[in-house]
């Protein structure tokens, strides 16, 4: 292995500053569910961008500093913690897993997400968990305008407020907010709290490590009035 | 007087306006009663300046042809030669179009992949995602990667050979898609995470990159992804071509396909496909001079596409500089779609074989562009990728006449010089001379 690998402390601490970003990951993308090297730090990351995607391993890794585009983009089963901020599209498409990013989030974090948790302990800019596809996502700032945009499924919760058009053309996905939503977009509504959904925001608020509660909360979700075309609702795309 | 005394006045037979022809009025009551615009299927359906609109000139006293059945006239192409650690070789410069499992069913996605591995060649998936079966039986598979990002997992993406990040389509440059309710099947719906028949909605933009610097970041994450082993190509739909394509490269593209106009769908308003984008002929000139002008000609490679029916076609795009082609309609039609046989059917929908374009209603007799189990049973995917297998060998056979015939041992060979045209339209366009002349509309002497 590259001379940027040392181990400390059962740690294999990956220096960024005397390797490549194909190195870093393609040690990471070669590991395995039988891998005992289970604990990854990254050292000076400064901002590269595609920092740790497509790690199949159920590892830890930490990355320490601020992160670039699409950092742990597709992850299917890393635990990845972010020391810092993180760029556009942070866990986009992710598959499986976690990530938690302990800074701000820039756009589209989250995006396409089929499964796995992120959770962004700052706030995050605009597009947050667009087209999500069955991940959760707990911010605990405030997000951007279009959050959840054409959101399929999943759950998003935000801990702040939200920016304009929350949940424009949204499906399936739940949303739950606690504080101002600026505005809600095209077929976005409010909607009564179910037993299940306060289950699954009591969960998600205790796996993020939130000490709100479920019923501070607001749950959005689609009217489902534009799910099949109508002439009569062309205004309101 | 009698009438016989009348002065004999001549019928004059109804005439119809050019401008509100009947077609025309008859979609004006259309609209009318419905109050929605047209969707359907297929490409352009007016007439449009096209590869018909060029000739050869063949050798005579001045160039030397070659032997039809003795010399050798090459067709393979290499496909990602700039960075991917495994390029694409194909036996014929002719590929399968990205078409959607959704728009179409999975027997025909499976006859595309059996008929282009017989003929050595790639086959691409679509908006919706990969089906084992097209993977089972593609050699070589072509994975799209678009802003609706339905299906799309780490798994598939590294079982592909090349991946294609889709930003346009020539059909509907500027557009996005949809897939109505009538077409989600449970499979569909399951491999798209939506709840089963409602109208799916393709985005017209990426979620997580928006122009020319982000797509540079993209196209590195994919590469990290699938330790730079794959070709990465960048389609769009032919609009700006020489901006366009050069922005591709500079983002580091392998291979950029280009899709004109007259490109096929699978469901798109009527209105997008007939006004907006421009025709084939006059995309590739300017994609070629942008490859040119970075030095990239031939090393990103160019894949074009929209109207390709013959080898005359397939042998003019690359005369005129594209490294290799991309069929759809023309495909579905090989497999059997719109073929006379489903007469009846065709006419209890309202319409006749040939003329079939409502593939967003997925009730297609001959069981392409359908979910439904009992018409998609209909096509024997072994027999219909035979079918396309057969065509694909007489488009080559087609394109290496032309190009022997022009004294060419390649067909990447051929060259502009090789064409005129016959049109002022296509001589502007294709940059050829008016055939006759040596006059090119546009270029300064
Ligand atoms: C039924 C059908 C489905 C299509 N689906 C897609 C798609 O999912 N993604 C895409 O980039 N293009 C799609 N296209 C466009 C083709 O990839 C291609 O650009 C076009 O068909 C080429 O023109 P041609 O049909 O005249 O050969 C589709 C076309 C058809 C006919």
């Amino acid at each position: 292995m590259s001379t940027a690998v040392q181990v400390m402390d059962d740690v294999n601490v990956f220096d960024l500053a005397a390797a490549t970003l194909r190195e870093l990951n393609g040690a990471l993308q070669n590991l395995d569910a039988t891998t005992n090297q289970t604990a990854w730090t990254i050292l000076n990351p400064r901002g590269a961008h595609a920092l740790a995607v497509g790690v199949t391993a159920p590892v830890n890794i930490t990355i320490d500093g601020h992160a670039g585009y699409y950092c742990a983009g597709m992850n299917d089963g890393a635990t990845v913690v972010i020391n810092g901020n993180a760029a556009t599209g942070v866990a986009e498409n992710m598959m499986s897993g976690s990530v938690h990013v302990r800074g701000d989030a820039s756009q589209s974090a989250g995006a396409t997400a089929h499964g796995g948790l992120l959770i962004i302990d700052g706030n995050a800019s605009a597009r947050c968990g667009i087209s999500m596809k069955g991940v959760d996502i707990v911010v605990k700032g405030s997000v951007g305008h279009m959050s959840a945009f054409m959101a399929q499924s999943g759950n998003l919760v935000i801990c702040g407020n939200a920016g304009e058009a929350l949940g424009d053309s949204l499906y399936e996905a739940r949303l739950f907010v606690k504080g101002k939503v600026a505005s809600l977009g095209a077929d976005c509504e409010v909607k009564e709290m179910t037993d299940e959904d306060r289950d699954i925001l009591a969960a998600l608020l205790i796996k993020a490590g939130c000490t709100e509660s479920p019923d501070e909360f607001t749950r959005y979700g689609s009217a489902r009035k534009l799910y099949n075309f109508h002439v009569d609702n062309a205004g309101e795309y | 007087m009698t009438e016989d005394h009348l002065p004999h006045i001549p019928q004059t037979p109804p005439r119809f306006s050019a401008t509100f022809d009947p077609h025309t009025a008859a979609e004006i009551r259309r609209a009318a009663a419905t109050g929605i615009y047209d969707i359907r299927g297929g490409g352009t359906k007016r007439k449009l300046p096209h590869f018909d609109d060029l000739l050869f000139l063949g050798a005579s006293v001045s160039r030397y042809p070659l032997e039809g059945y003795r010399e050798k006239c090459g067709t393979e192409v290499t496909l990602g030669t700039r960075f991917a650690k495994k390029p694409i070789h194909l036996k014929i410069p002719i590929t399968i179009a990205g078409m959607s499992f959704g728009s179409l069913s999975a027997n025909a996605k499976e006859a595309l992949g059996r008929g282009a591995t017989i003929a050595g060649t790639s086959t691409t998936t679509g908006d919706g995602g990969m089906t084992p079966e097209e993977r089972g039986q593609s050699r070589t598979l072509v994975y799209q990667y678009l802003p609706s990002r339905y299906g799309m997992n780490l798994t598939d993406l590294r079982k592909a050979d090349a991946i294609e990040v889709v930003v346009g389509q020539g059909a509907k440059p500027g557009g996005g898609g949809m897939l109505l309710g009538q077409k989600i099947s449970d499979r569909v719906a399951h491999m798209r995470n939506l709840p089963k028949g409602i109208d799916q909605r393709s985005a017209c933009r990426h979620p997580d990159w928006t122009g020319p610097d982000d797509l540079e970041i993209k196209i590195l994450e994919l590469r990290e992804l699938t330790n730079w082993e794959k070709p990465i190509y960048v389609k769009v739909g032919a609009s700006r071509p020489y901006y366009d394509i050069a922005l591709a490269v500079k983002a580091g593209a392998d291979v950029v396909v280009l899709d004109g106009m007259q490109g096929g769908t699978a469901a798109t308003q009527e209105v997008f496909i007939e006004h907006a984008g421009i025709p084939i002929i006059s995309a590739i000139r300017p994609a070629v001079q942008a490859l040119q002008d970075l030095g990239m000609h031939r090393k990103v490679q160019l894949i074009v596409s929209g109207g390709v029916r013959t080898g005359a076609d397939v042998a003019k795009a690359m005369a005129l500089g594209a490294d290799a082609v991309a069929i759809g309609t023309a495909a579905l039609i090989a497999l059997g779609d719109n073929d006379p046989h489903w007469e009846d059917e065709y006419r209890k929908l309202g319409t006749t074989a040939g003329a079939y374009d409502d593939w967003h209603e997925g009730r297609d007799p001959a069981g392409i562009t359908t979910q439904d189990e009992v018409l998609a049973a209909r096509l024997d995917p072994v027999k219909a990728g035979r079918r396309l297998a057969n065509y694909l060998s007489v488009l080559t056979l087609e394109a290496q006449t032309l190009a022997r015939a022009c004294g060419k041992s390649h067909l990447h060979n051929m060259e502009p010089e090789d064409l005129v045209a016959l049109t002022i339209e296509a001589a502007a366009m294709a940059q050829v001379p008016l055939a006759g002349t040596n006059w090119i509309p546009g270029r300064n002497f």
